[in-house]
């Protein structure tokens, strides 16, 4: 799971951070915007694709995807062991 | 519902928050034609003052314009005041259709359709061109009618970082599956000036058949060698799925937008599209006064070309008096004070020298960016530009802003 973790962070952190801003692993990203409402959907179809997984638009919710633990939790749950 | 003490307590509150956080806009009354010279009342009730203005979107100098003036009187007399009706009932005269002719040959395009606004127009093409099978992937710093549109359309949406066409691409890519997807942009970013780069954007459009949407609302008229905007600037006339702009900036400055485009987008909205089939179209007198000003355009450059020794010569003068200013060549020009506070003190004190520009400030601008964002028009004469020069040095030496860098100013008056 801390690989998932890291693979996640590293792409938040190249696609929505512009400045020297430091995320780990608990900062929150849609309540701090970091990541707004409208740059989710690229969040969401990046883990699709990486996990092979469908994700349905009533589980991806703003506090779902509001920190890089809570997203990997969420992609637990879809993912087949 | 009654509306009670509480619903109004509840509404003071919001309304004294925004005052303590610096949020709260307040209206200056001009008493005078829109202009390079104007004369305002600030604060309410105060004398007048007469004051320079650099802070309009009159980029053309055609708001008082005395041709546009009698044009737009002639068409008051001609074709009276207002329609009263939508554009399908009865609300269509020959001139709506002759100024949409104009705008399709002005732009370059195929035709075009008016909207009473160009937040109007944003707001409506969205959503009656794209389905839920589609995707929207705009630049970030878009402005704030076309977040609207967006919010308003069930396409899937995503962005891109801000003129950065690698990202925009690897975009491209990840959403390859969809039906359509919409590349959208501004032609020029209102808030830092600068332009899209729009002969990347068409050639990334091309190779993944993608759309590409454009609104040149801060461009049409001045930016190009012969004002069509940011597409003639980069070559791509013709090449602009739809463009978006605006009759209340350049074009003339009243009110007014359009979606130009290809013909069958343009009749997706005329079927479709929420605003032009639930309001009015733009008056008749305004609709007179924006063919005049086609007219003079389409003529000469010679304001177009005006403009741009201004804003050479405005650009010049800020950097040589040791101000920072962000690149670029339109006449959209931020004096960049990285501070709030900063930006509302050299705001009010540039009043004071008798010059009219406003400081912006966040959430207007990302945080730790606050600026004076200077507009430059073809109605300014040199001395006008001079005279806020000297505004401008006389109220960074008292900030001791004059030459130092971003960090110097930073550390002085924090982000």
């Amino acid at each position: 799971m801390d690989e998932m973790k890291e693979i996640i962070k590293a792409y938040v952190i190249k696609e929505y951070v512009e400045d020297d801003t430091e995320v780990t692993y608990d900062t929150p990203l849609i309540s701090g915007g970091i990541v707004d409402s409208f740059s989710m959907v690229s969040l969401k179809r990046f883990l699709e694709n990486k996990y092979s997984i469908s994700i349905p638009d009533d589980k991806a919710t703003p506090e779902a995807f509001d920190s890089v633990n809570k997203i990997c939790v969420l992609v637990r749950e879809f993912v087949k062991e | 519902m009654a509306y009670t003490d509480k619903t109004r307590g509840m509404y003071e509150e919001i309304l004294t928050g925004l005052k303590n956080a610096g949020l709260f806009k307040q209206e200056r009354f001009i008493h005078s034609a829109q202009a390079a010279d104007i004369e305002v009342e600030f604060p309410t009730g105060s004398s007048l003052k007469k004051v320079i203005n650099i802070c309009a979107n009159n980029y053309l100098g055609m708001s008082s314009h005395p041709e546009v003036v009698k044009a737009a009187h002639a068409g008051l007399d001609s074709h009276g005041y207002g329609m009263s009706s939508v554009r399908f009932i009865c609300g269509t005269q020959d001139i709506h259709r002759k100024l949409e002719q104009m705008v399709t040959e002005f732009l370059g395009t195929e035709d075009t359709i008016l909207f009473p606004s160009c937040m109007d127009a944003n707001a409506g093409v969205f959503e009656a061109v794209l389905t839920k099978d589609d995707v929207m992937i705009s630049d970030r710093l878009v402005h704030a009618s076309i977040i609207d549109g967006i919010r308003l359309c069930s396409a899937m949406h995503d962005t891109f970082k801000h003129s950065d066409m690698e990202h925009l691409e690897e975009k491209l890519q990840l959403h390859n599956d969809k039906r359509l997807k919409m590349v959208i942009t501004d032609g020029v970013f209102s808030m830092d000036g600068d332009t899209a780069k729009l002969d990347k954007m068409v050639e990334l459009c091309e190779k993944y058949d993608a759309l590409l949407f454009m609104d040149d609302s801060h461009s049409s008229g001045f930016i190009g060698k012969t004002g069509r905007g940011t597409h003639e600037k980069y070559g791509v006339v013709g090449k602009i799925d739809i463009i978006t702009t605006t009759l209340d900036k350049g074009l003339g400055g009243a009110s007014g937008g359009c979606v130009s485009g290809r013909k069958e987008i343009v009749e997706m909205c005329r079927q479709k599209a929420r605003p032009y089939l639930f309001s009015n179209t733009i008056a008749p007198p305004v609709v007179a006064g924006v063919i005049k000003v086609l007219e003079i355009l389409s003529a000469s450059t010679d304001r177009r070309d005006k403009l741009e020794k201004n804003t050479e010569f405005w650009r010049k003068g800020l950097i040589d008096a040791g101000l920072i200013i962000k690149a670029g060549d339109t006449p959209i020009v931020p004096v960049m004070l990285f501070n709030a506070k900063l930006a509302q003190d050299v705001s009010r004190d540039l009043y004071a020298e008798g010059i009219y520009a406003i400081g912006f400030f966040f959430p207007v601008v990302p945080q730790g960016q606050a600026r004076i964002r200077t507009q430059i028009s073809a109605g300014h004469e040199i001395h006008h530009l001079e005279k806020a020069l000297d505004a401008f040095r006389k109220v960074g030496k008292k900030y001791d802003i004059l030459g130092k860098t971003k960090q110097e100013i930073i550390d002085r008056y924090g982000m």
